[in-house]
């Protein structure tokens, strides 16, 4: 299958992209690593008059830690956090990246994009909801930083306007009393989440919950932030009741449709499943001091 | 638009139309066969080569993108006209059946060793995890690769 | 007699039968040098892409091309109509049907072609196809043949005269009163109705053709994927009334078939009339989804099956009604006098003398095809069937299942064996194979530690399947393919030096005929199998044959080659006796060479009488040793096996691994053992991907739910299980070298070892059953439905 004709812009330089998306950003679309764009272009879902290729803009691959906080440039593509060490600071993104698509898309999907492209089957907003996670957006007027629920608005839809892009994506490194876990359900390599479940945990010196993140994909209109379970879990000390508890409050918010990878009601049972799975695993790396 | 690229070592150039997918443009333009189209979705992996030495899917990469880097395709295997580890281990170890899936599966597992020169049966496993076969069960390719690996231990260039 | 070891007979350097001879094809595909249909570039090669039905069943009102004959690039539009003209608006199918090759009259199923596009470039095709608008009358879509059954289903095939209701066949086999005597003295009887789901053989390689008709001449080239070139070329002869003389199919390099590439279809059809009218070459490779939503699906049967047990647990008696859901039109791939294939094999290995099988077929709005997906003719639902009621009447009557299979087999004198359905078995030790099996998966430990687990609350599965298959068709009296007989051919060429050429009617899509053939005639002959060359593939330069599927390559080809290298064996004597100046009678041989009896330093070689034969023939013996054999068999061959395999579930998600898959196969002589190997590791992932998670669904509208990869899933090298091998081996006793085929047991016999044991894992909580594909979700329910009580 073959796309549509359209033009083709490579800039090579970051300002030199502002200004074309400033000038006529309603008819061009950003080709980052095109491993969502490109096969909806092939099946002609998409047809974009104009493609944007930033993949030759210099300096937005960087994946770095500075002061508690993980910044993934727009470029970085998914195996370049499975493969980074700086990633691991981060237990919830490293623990998804090797699931994301198969090895090879995830030699060019980036990270950004997929955030970008808000498919609610998508794994990463998933993880930026649960550990809270910002988004750099970028125009010839400047930068603005917005918070990952600020930035999904809805499925297929962000808040990234015609004249700006994503150059950055930012995280928070887990401290020494932190931990953090994706866990999916897949029924083979490359397939999209049956049910995703983000988990983030953060306590406090006296063992309590002091921050706790749960977002859960493919079982709701968008990724979605469970924050009624988030909040139970606050300020209290991690047991495997608590845990059931917040996992049973999350399998009640979603709202998944029975189709070929299971009946609403399996989908349910394993977002109560792998809350809990996710939950305990996160703890396990805060009490194990692991960074 | 022209595109120039350096495949297996040698520059070529075509005049493309943006939309022209990087597969068409190996198969088509630079007459370069060996590399395959099995999907319309970037599932079976068929059409994988090597994009500045790393594994990528030429269905679902433009043309045009490729411009001015560096492709290796399963015909710039060979090396000083001898057969590298990874293609004698195929052959060795009965890893191909129709051959459809050969180029790719033998480039990935290429790669593969780049990083991970010893890799378990599970690492060979998850490496092609984004490629099909259809014929072999797999069995024979991830004793393929394994063995490519340890002949290269022993000297023979992957 | 069964035995566990093969040992060679001839030395490495003459790699006869019973070597793992590396595959001589390989050293084109390892480097990127395979020859496959999108390959070749012809001049002045036109591309076609064809646009189809976006719904399952309406009347069409109107087709307007105009849109897409504006577009620079495009050369022609090709509707039914114009096909018409031609008398090519259909075509006959395999089982004697008829297919629209372009709609005209109403479309009957997602995805049927109704107009294709032939233009200078295959993207501008596309863009083309896309501007074809079509205005239609929808009509109820009928998605299940129990719908289609009804009174009041509308008709899907109006098109044809004396077609009042969707039935398109009814068919029986066995003794229907010795069945219902023995199911009335039965003490039990054990039914299971279920769905061998809609399934797709999916090779890498989709389907095409390029069509090059030169019109000042009328030869017609056609580069086709084709497993059948020289009945596919009687075929086109037929369909479009060209001569059969001028028209030449090649089937080049294959990646991959199962199946897949025995129709023929209508973009075949359309590629070579649009040719024909334009006067270029016309290339068409269809998409994978266009692949997946027309072209050759396979299985769709739905079936009840009752076993009559005795009060000592032997069987007495099958009962099975089957209704198969054939798509719009009625295209099997199977001899004609069978509606149904083989699938009255049900019987499988087990002895008793009643059994009735009923068989019905039905009109859908679906694609067509009922193409034998790497299985001879519907027998892999067969021995799926048998297999998973088998095990469930061991539950029943609270017998390990392996030792109720022992009790009932057919035992080994019994052979040839004629079931009650009439097959004559060959020859089997069913008994071997199954405790071959048992010893390499260590069958009591693991009964013990599934025990074990159970109480620990961990759920185990020890699945059994020990099925017969039955292929090589077949004996031209019972076995034809619209009309033609189902023999296959082989001529041997030896030349002077002493090399060999052995040209072939089959055709190998990655079984590796260019190696074993080679090793039939290294044995018979004594040349090394290095010195001969397989030709097949192309009608000019071969002899007719019905093709490669249903595992009939050795049984059939193989027997042929073996047959006429036995003759020029015979001629060579003659030679040989010339230069030795002995008497024939005097001549022993030994591979590779005649000697004087009692004089073994009196010897000619083969390769001496080869030359002797085109420079010193003896007076009265024609020059030259080549020869051509067809061979009819005299009867099927019947490999068998028993695969064991083991499962882990997880109670909590549904989800099952596979921790052991032990197959022991018996395919009689192993020609070539890693080649065999390599077959039967590809027939158990095949068989993995049904049980677990490949299947082709429709919504109520008739639209395909399984039109790419994303849905039709494929496992990947990280879900498929690893593969544990063993082998007895029962020679075939009517066939030259006493092969049997291999190609699709371990597809035919797998899903049942899968399926009974994730069945096994949950028997002890009253589980009987679960429909393919097992996925987790259904296992968790099974497991929600328990608990709940
Ligand atoms: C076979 C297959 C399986 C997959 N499985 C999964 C999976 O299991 N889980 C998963 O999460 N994803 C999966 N994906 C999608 C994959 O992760 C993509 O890489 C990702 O969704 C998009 O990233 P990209 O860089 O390829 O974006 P592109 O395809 O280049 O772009 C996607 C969209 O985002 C926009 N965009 C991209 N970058 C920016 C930017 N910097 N600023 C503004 N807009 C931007 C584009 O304009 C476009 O609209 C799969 C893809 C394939 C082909
Ligand atoms: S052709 Fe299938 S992934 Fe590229
Ligand atoms: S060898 Fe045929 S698809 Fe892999």
């Amino acid at each position: 299958m073959y796309p549509a004709k359209f033009d083709y812009l490579a800039p090579e330089s970051l300002d030199e992209t502002l200004s074309i998306l400033a000038d006529r950003g309603d008819e061009v679309k950003i080709l980052a690593g095109g491993q969502s764009l490109i096969p909806m272009m092939k099946l002609r879902f998409a047809t974009p008059p104009t493609l944007l290729d930033i993949n030759r803009i210099p300096g937005l691959d960087g994946l770095t830690r500075t002061n508690g906080t993980l910044s993934i440039g727009a470029l970085v593509r998914h195996n370049d956090v499975v493969k980074s060490d700086v990633a691991k600071a981060n237990h919830t993104v490293v623990s998804a990246a090797p699931w994301i698509a198969d090895p090879i898309v995830r030699n060019l999907g980036t990270l950004a994009g997929s955030l970008a492209h808000h498919d609610p089957e998508g794994d990463w907003a998933s993880v930026m909801l649960a550990c809270d996670g910002k988004v750099v957006l970028t125009s010839s007027t400047g930068e603005r930083v917005v918070p990952i629920t600020e930035f999904l608005v809805d499925m297929f839809s962000t808040s990234c306007q015609p004249n700006e892009m994503v150059t950055e994506v930012r995280v928070k490194a887990h401290s020494d009393r932190g931990g953090g876990n994706y866990q999916k359900l897949e029924r083979k390599v490359g397939d999209y989440a049956t049910v995703g479940v983000a988990t983030c945990l953060e306590l406090a010196d006296d063992g309590t919950v002091a921050g706790a993140g749960i977002a859960l994909t493919s079982v709701y209109a968008f990724n979605l932030k469970v924050t009624e379970a988030e909040s139970l879990l606050k300020g209290e000390t991690p047991s495997e009741e608590l845990f059931k508890e917040a996992a049973r409050v999350a399998s009640q918010a979603c709202d998944p449709a029975s189709d070929s990878r299971g009946s609403a009601d399996y989908k349910r049972h394993i977002v109560d499943i792998y809350t809990q799975r996710g939950l305990a695993e996160s703890l396990a790396i805060a009490q194990g001091g692991q960074s | 638009m022209n595109v120039t690229v350096t495949i297996n070592g040698t520059e070529r150039s075509a005049d493309v139309e943006p939309r022209l997918l990087l597969v068409d443009f190996i198969r088509s333009n630079l007459g370069l066969t060996g590399t395959h189209i099995g999907c319309d979705t970037t599932s079976c992996g068929v059409c994988t080569v090597l994009l500045d030495g790393t594994p990528v899917k030429t269905c679902t990469v433009f043309a045009v993108q490729a411009n001015g880097r560096s492709i290796t395709t399963v015909e710039g295997l060979k090396q000083n006209g001898e057969l590298s580890a990874m293609q004698t281990a195929f052959h060795e170890e009965h890893g191909l059946q129709c051959g459809f899936c050969t180029p790719a599966m033998m480039l990935v597992g290429t790669a593969l060793l780049e990083e991970n020169p010893d890799p378990t049966e599970d690492e060979v496993r998850w490496a092609i995890s984004g490629n099909l076969c259809r014929c072999t069960g797999y069995m024979n390719i991830v004793k393929a690769i394994q063995a490519a690996a340890q002949s290269a231990k022993e000297g023979a260039s992957v | 007699m069964t035995t566990t070891a093969h040992k060679p007979h001839t030395s490495p350097e003459i790699g006869g039968l019973g070597h793992s001879r590396k595959r001589v094809e390989d050293a084109r595909f390892i480097e990127g040098r395979g020859n496959y249909v999108d390959d070749i570039e012809l001049p002045g090669m036109l591309h076609m892409a064809i646009h189809r039905s976006p719904v399952a069943h309406a009347r069409i009102i109107s087709i307007d091309t105009s849109a897409a004959e504006a577009v620079e690039g495009v050369i022609a539009v090709v509707t039914g109509e114009l096909l018409a003209g031609y008398n090519l608006a259909w075509m006959p199918t395999l089982s004697n049907d008829t297919q629209a090759v372009l709609a005209t009259d109403k479309v009957r199923f997602q995805g049927q072609e109704i107009a294709a596009v032939i233009a200078t470039d295959p993207y501008v095709a596309q863009d083309a196809a896309r501007l074809i608008e079509v205005e239609y009358d929808e009509l109820e879509a009928i998605v299940n043949p129990m719908r289609a059954l009804e009174e009041d289903a509308p008709v899907i095939r109006d098109d044809k005269e004396d077609q009042e209701t969707n039935l398109v066949y009814e068919w029986e086999s066995g003794d229907k009163a010795a069945t219902d005597a023995a199911f009335a003295a039965a003490d039990k009887i054990i039914s299971l109705e279920t769905h061998y789901p809609r399934s797709h053989p999916a090779p890498l390689e989709t389907c095409g053709i390029i069509a090059d008709v030169d019109s000042a001449t009328g030869q017609t080239t056609l580069y086709m994927t084709s497993q059948a070139p020289h009945a596919h070329r009687t075929l086109f002869a037929l369909v479009a009334g060209l001569p059969e003389q001028n028209i030449r199919i090649v089937s080049p390099d294959l990646g991959g078939g199962f199946g897949n590439k025995v129709p023929i279809y209508p973009g075949y059809v359309v590629a070579t009339a649009a040719s024909l009218v334009i006067g270029q070459p016309v290339k068409w490779i269809e998409t994978r989804t266009e692949n997946l939503v027309s072209t050759g699906f396979a299985r769709d049967y739905y079936m009840k099956g009752e076993l009559a047990l005795s009060s000592e647990g032997k069987i007495v008696g099958l009962r099975v009604d089957m209704l198969s859901d054939q798509g719009a039109f009625f295209s099997d791939a199977q001899p004609s006098k069978l509606r149904a294939g083989m699938f009255h094999i049900v019987t499988g290995s087990y002895d008793y003398q009643a059994a009735h099988v009923t068989t019905r077929g039905a009109y859908t709005n679906k694609a067509p095809g009922g193409v034998a997906y790497r299985c001879s003719f519907r027998v892999t639902e067969a021995s799926y069937l048998i297999e998973r009621l088998v095990q469930n009447a061991a539950y029943e009557i609270g017998m390990d299942p392996a030792e109720f299979r022992l009790k009932n087999f057919i035992q080994p004198e019994q052979f040839p064996y004629t079931t009650p359905t009439g097959f004559v078995y060959d020859s089997g030790d069913y008994e071997a194979a199954l405790r071959e099996a048992m010893r390499i998966v260590g069958y009591d430990k693991i009964q013990a530690e599934k025990e074990q687990a159970r109480k620990e609350g961990k759920l185990v599965g020890v699945g059994i399947a020990s099925f017969t298959e039955v292929v090589g068709a077949g004996h031209g009296e019972d076995y034809d393919i619209v009309g033609l007989k189902m023999f296959d051919s082989a001529e041997l060429r030896v030349h002077p030096t002493g090399k060999a050429i052995l040209k072939l009617g089959v055709k190998s899509q990655g079984q590796g005929h260019e190696t074993t053939f080679a090793q039939i005639v290294a044995e018979e002959l004594g040349i090394p199998a290095d010195d001969i060359k397989v030709v097949e593939g192309d009608t000019d330069n071969t002899p007719y044959g019905l093709g490669t599927y249903a595992s009939r390559s050795v049984p059939v080809a193989g027997a042929a080659t073996a047959v006429i290298s036995r003759k020029l064996r015979e001629k060579a004597k003659k030679i040989a006796a010339h230069l030795l100046e002995a008497s024939e009678d005097d001549l022993e041989w030994e591979t590779g060479k005649f000697f004087v009896k009692g004089d073994p330093e009196s010897s000619v070689s083969i390769q001496d009488v080869a030359f002797a034969a085109y420079t010193n023939p003896p007076p009265g013996v024609e020059a030259g040793l080549e020869g051509v054999h067809y061979y009819d068999p005299p009867n099927m061959t019947y490999p068998f096996g028993s695969y064991i395999v083991v499962v882990d579930v997880d109670p909590a998600t549904g989800q099952w691994k596979v921790r052991r898959m032990v197959a022991v196969d018996d395919c009689g002589v192993r020609i070539n053992p890693m080649i065999v190997e390599g077959q039967i590791h590809g027939g158990l992932a095949e068989g993995y991907a049904m049980s677990s998670m490949q299947s082709i669904t429709f919504d109520e509208a008739g639209n395909h739910l399984a039109s790419s990869f994303m849905d039709y899933l494929v496992p990947t090298a990280w879900e498929t299980p690893r593969f544990e091998l063993g082998e007895t081996v029962t020679p075939s006793p009517h066939h030259p070298i006493g092969a049997k085929g291999v190609g699709e047991s371990a597809t035919v016999g797998s899903p049942a070892a899968y399926v009974n044991a994730v069945v096994d894992a949950l028997e002890h909580l009253g589980v009987r059953n679960f429909e393919m594909p097992v996925t987790a979700d259904k296992v968790w329910a099974a497991l929600e439905t328990a608990s709940n009580g």
